[in-house]
């Protein structure tokens, strides 16, 4: 499968896992997008030897998919996008800081070892946290909780609609390269005198057509705002969700469970 | 380019967000101000989109067996002007983030600034703007003239924005401090390849402008907005301020690469048997008092960036076996978590059906 027909199916996806229902679905979208962005910050701000703290962050993700029914299978296959930055940056950690921080039998453990892999724990984290805010909340959720916390009008409706544009634009994309690899087979990539037709050609034919469908929309009562469906007050539920988790992350922060847990066993 | 959540600590972040934060709201308000926000929003969105998925395209560089990708910037700047084209890149990003995890939603303040402002506002007010209202090529007719500067401003603007934003990737990592590789050796590493990437990402956007030139040039602004009207700033100030920018820019990047960032210390705490140096003693030197103690207990308390010291200290041997220990009943519980959860999730399955 190629890169454009794999993000059309991604897009897809995701839109039919936010559809789902389960109780972290339920919950107002403001909500999640605040404990999100917390549990991210949280996450990046633990010391780059502090494995052990990091581990009982893992809980609320876990939690989390469980509760919401995502199979945290599809999460992993993102990490091919996100791993290979974060490795570049951490795989010289061992080589440059050997300060020998633990020692495991008659086997020492070198800082440098544990900062990558703490670095690498922090990716994966991170990214469990975004996956499951997406996958459980639509993106017209996410405008709706955006426009609560007064990000501009222009923006959010520019970002509700470059969504839609671009679920259509990546399959007629799909469909152009597709004609163009049957027409020049055995070519890798689109040949240097097709670079400025190709794309040219399709912006200014849905430069002309958005802007029909913008007049139609406007003609039809559209002024620039979307009533959001999902615009909701903040229930009890979402008070008790927001305060409680990120009450969690911050006592999780403070207090390094894994060792104190270590140190009771032993 | 796109970075990830973890290579970044949160004050680098929320930096990062203020500054292009700050960036979107000016671009808000001058839109708002123009009242040209609701008749190029769909233009917007759908040049965003294109970029979107014109950036999974793949490029076949002549001579070479290996291919590119299109550089959203510069063609957005160029198409809707600087203010839209930032909000527009700002979509894309964001998309990118959310549904494709390219980039974190911690780093997207970052990846803004790093791909969008550069791309965006310099690339346009510093290269397009000036090289495409010159008078530079007019040796060949009007329309050779403006084919010419097409391709010269795609080419400079696609690569010095995408050297500026290797350069921030660079920093901003290094100043969260989750790599032990020295400044200067990753920039070494970084802003090479990128240059190689920036040409051929000044290719594809000229070739894209070029044909947009061909057959509707009235939609590239500063070319039909400034037909026989000389530019603001003549050629030789534009090149003026290009070599200010670039020796200033290169001398700051030699200057940190090759500073020794513990020169200070050293001469000051280093070794005492040397005369050259201070030889203080580091525990003993700086005043100590009740006030300048509880300080820093307050200051150990709220750190944000993590303590680099901890390598050294005695007692991470005694906690981290410990950690490990206790690192695997996290996992048990977390199991535990798990199975949780997923009777939560089909008592709750269970309610709805009986309902």
């Amino acid at each position: 499968m190629d890169k454009l027909s794999r993000a059309s199916s991604e897009l897809r996806e995701m839109d039919a896992l936010a559809a789902l229902s389960s109780p972290i679905h339920a919950l107002h979208p403001l909500a999640k997008l605040l404990v999100t962005l917390f549990y991210i910050f949280t996450v990046v701000s633990f010391g780059k030897y502090d494995f052990s703290g990091l581990a009982a962050m893992l809980l609320y993700p876990l939690f989390a998919y469980s509760a919401s029914g995502i199979p945290i299978r599809l999460c992993f296959r993102k990490l091919r996008v996100v791993l290979p930055l974060v490795c570049a940056v951490g795989i010289v950690n061992p080589f440059l800081d050997r300060a020998p921080l633990l020692i495991l039998g008659s086997v020492a453990v070198s800082g440098g070892v544990v900062s990558m892999l703490t670095l690498m724990g922090k990716g994966i984290l991170c990214l469990l946290a975004s996956f499951l805010l997406v996958a459980t909340t639509s993106m017209d959720s996410i405008c709706a909780a955006l426009r609560k916390v007064h990000v501009p009008r222009t923006f959010v409706t520019l970002l509700l609609l470059t969504y839609r544009y671009a679920a259509l634009m990546v399959d007629e994309v799909g469909v152009m390269s597709a004609s163009y690899r049957l027409r020049a087979p055995g070519q890798r990539g689109l040949h240097f005198s097709a670079w400025g037709s190709f794309l040219g050609q399709l912006l200014l034919r849905s430069m002309d057509r958005a802007i029909e469908i913008y007049s139609a929309m406007e003609l039809r009562g559209f002024c620039g705002d979307f009533p959001y469906a999902d615009c909701r007050r903040f229930a009890a539920r979402d008070w008790l969700f927001l305060s409680a988790v990120c009450a969690l992350f911050v006592l999780f922060r403070a207090v390094n469970i894994a060792a104190l847990l270590g140190a009771w066993v032993m | 380019m796109h970075m990830a959540d973890a290579l970044l600590s949160p004050a680098v972040a929320a930096t990062m967000y203020v500054a292009s934060g700050a960036a979107a709201g000016v671009s808000v308000h001058r839109l708002r101000k123009e009242d040209a926000a609701a008749h190029t929003l769909p233009t917007m969105a759908v040049a965003s989109a294109l970029v979107f998925a014109g950036q999974m395209v793949n490029y076949t560089i002549p001579g070479t067996g290996s291919s590119g990708h299109l550089c959203g910037g510069m063609l957005l700047s160029a198409l809707l002007g600087p203010e839209a084209g930032f909000l527009s890149m700002l979509a894309v990003l964001t998309i990118q983030c959310l549904f494709f995890a390219d980039g974190g939603l911690m780093a997207l303040g970052a990846n803004c600034w790093n791909m969008a402002f550069y791309g965006c506002f310099l690339g346009y007010y510093c290269l397009w703007r000036p090289i495409v209202r010159s008078r530079l090529f007019a040796g060949l007719g009007e329309r050779g003239a403006a084919r010419a500067k097409i391709v010269l401003a795609s080419l400079l603007g696609c690569t010095l924005t995408l050297q500026l934003g290797a350069f921030s990737v660079v920093l901003e990592t290094s100043l969260s401090g989750v790599t032990e590789l020295p400044f200067g050796a990753f920039l070494a590493l970084m802003q090479p390849i990128h240059l190689a990437i920036g040409l051929v990402e000044g290719a594809i956007t000229s070739a894209v402008l070029l044909f947009v030139y061909e057959a509707r040039p009235e939609l590239l602004r500063e070319l039909s907005a400034q037909k026989g009207i000389s530019g603001k700033m003549s050629l030789k100030s534009t090149l003026i301020v290009l070599v200010v920018a670039t020796l200033v820019i290169g001398g700051g990047i030699s200057l940190l690469a090759s500073a020794n960032p513990d020169g200070l210390e050293w001469s000051l705490f280093g070794n005492e048997d040397y005369s050259e140096n201070l030889g203080l003693d580091e525990e003993d030197y700086g005043l100590t008092s009740d006030v300048a103690s509880a300080a820093e207990a307050v200051q150990n308390q709220t750190a944000i960036l993590p303590d680099y010291s901890f390598a050294d200290s005695d007692s991470a041997l005694g906690t981290s076996v410990s950690g490990i220990v206790g690192s695997v009943l996290v996992a048990a519980a977390a199991a535990l978590v798990y199975a949780l959860g997923a009777l939560l999730r089909r008592r709750k399955g269970a309610q709805a059906a009986s309902k």
